[in-house]
């Protein structure tokens, strides 16, 4: 049924987001423990971690919760956190669109941020990769998060309230972003956009409902975009 | 807490139908298009755009100090980070921010 391609693709995939399994496990666990501490109870925790399936969003959202706001306060918020997946969905459309509808349907399910950045590094090292290599290297990555991350929120509802504070949880999300952007600063215009959204970040980070996140995000876009487009330029001058 | 009373499953639905077309958006509507230089040149900076905002005020006022400056997750910050770009390799970022982390909260 699938050609030995696919399958060689899809376990590559598989092979280098292995070390995302150090992240999607941890904080899996961490959504766990930090809903049930919240109040949910497992079923609540596990529809968050199968229906929304984005950690950060889900964070925002027991975060906001815990703290009362409004529930279009809850939702724009948690939403806002995970607009970043439209534009992971536009550049990864030029590599996937091609695709059956069902396919780009569960693609879209499973859109992390890890199996978005091997996959769109794999694509662009080799833009003559046949569009089912394409589809399979990117399932094989999101099997290496999404299997975890639904066992590991179920343990750490099950688990709840043991889990010890010294092991510092709550600093899994920032670890797992940095070790994303580390790799990925690799010309000025990247350079740039991370100093500005840095910035912007941290002088943003009271307005209220996580608006400061686009504003900061948007800003940080422009830059990289700019800083590009002035040393392209400067090397055609 | 949240409050017992508070149904969470209507949340939970639109929240996961909402990520859902957000992720599905350009992939679903403008499949099969291709899209214009400017565009790309603008979505090639997205990650590096969107996490270090998201991040910089965690690291700066952590939460689970109460909003307190942390030296020790400070610092594993920008060990995850430094090893990170230095060794191109996210996992090696990732153990280097946790092993700082935790040297830094046993000693610091």
């Amino acid at each position: 049924m699938f050609a030995t391609a696919s399958v060689t693709s899809f376990f590559e995939g598989l092979r280098v987001s292995m070390p995302f399994l150090l992240v999607a496990g941890p904080f899996g666990l961490l959504f766990g423990v930090v809903g049930t501490e919240a109040g949910l109870n497992i079923a609540e925790v596990m529809g968050f971690t199968i229906f929304v399936v984005a950690g950060a969003a889900q964070l925002t959202a027991l975060q906001l919760l815990a703290d009362n706001a409004p529930v279009v306060i809850v939702l724009l918020s948690s939403l806002a956190v995970n607009l970043r997946m439209a534009m992971y969905s536009a550049s990864l459309a030029p590599h996937l669109g091609a695709a059956p509808l069902w396919q780009r349907a569960l693609a879209a399910y499973w859109m992390f941020d890890p199996n978005y950045a091997v996959a769109m590094a794999r694509y662009e090292t080799g833009p003559k990769m046949p569009l089912a290599e394409r589809v399979a290297f990117y399932f094989g990555s999101s099997m290496a998060i999404a299997p975890l991350w639904y066992a590991m929120t179920f343990v750490g509802a099950l688990i709840g309230r043991t889990v010890p504070q010294g092991l510092a949880l709550d600093f899994v999300l920032p670890i797992n972003f940095l070790a994303l952007i580390g790799p990925v600063l690799r010309t000025p215009a990247h350079v740039a956009a991370a100093l500005v959204a840095t910035l912007l970040g941290l002088l943003t980070a009271g307005i209220p409902y996580n608006l400061g996140l686009l504003v900061a995000a948007a800003a940080a876009i422009a830059t990289g975009a700019e800083v590009e487009r002035r040393m392209n330029r400067r090397t055609v001058a | 807490m949240i409050p017992e009373t508070l149904n969470l499953w209507p949340i939970i639905l639109v929240l996961g139908l909402g990520t859902f077309l957000i992720r599905f958006s350009f992939l679903g509507l403008f499949a099969d298009k291709e899209l214009p230089g400017w565009l790309l040149r603008h979505l090639r900076y997205t990650p590096v755009a969107v996490f270090p905002a998201l991040v910089a005020p965690l690291v700066a006022w952590p939460e689970a100090t109460g909003g307190a400056p942390d030296p020790a997750r400070m610092l594993a910050a920008f060990a995850t980070l430094g090893v990170g770009y230095y060794w191109r390799n996210p996992l090696y970022g990732f153990l280097a921010g946790f092993a700082t982390l935790y040297l830094g909260l046993a000693l610091l």
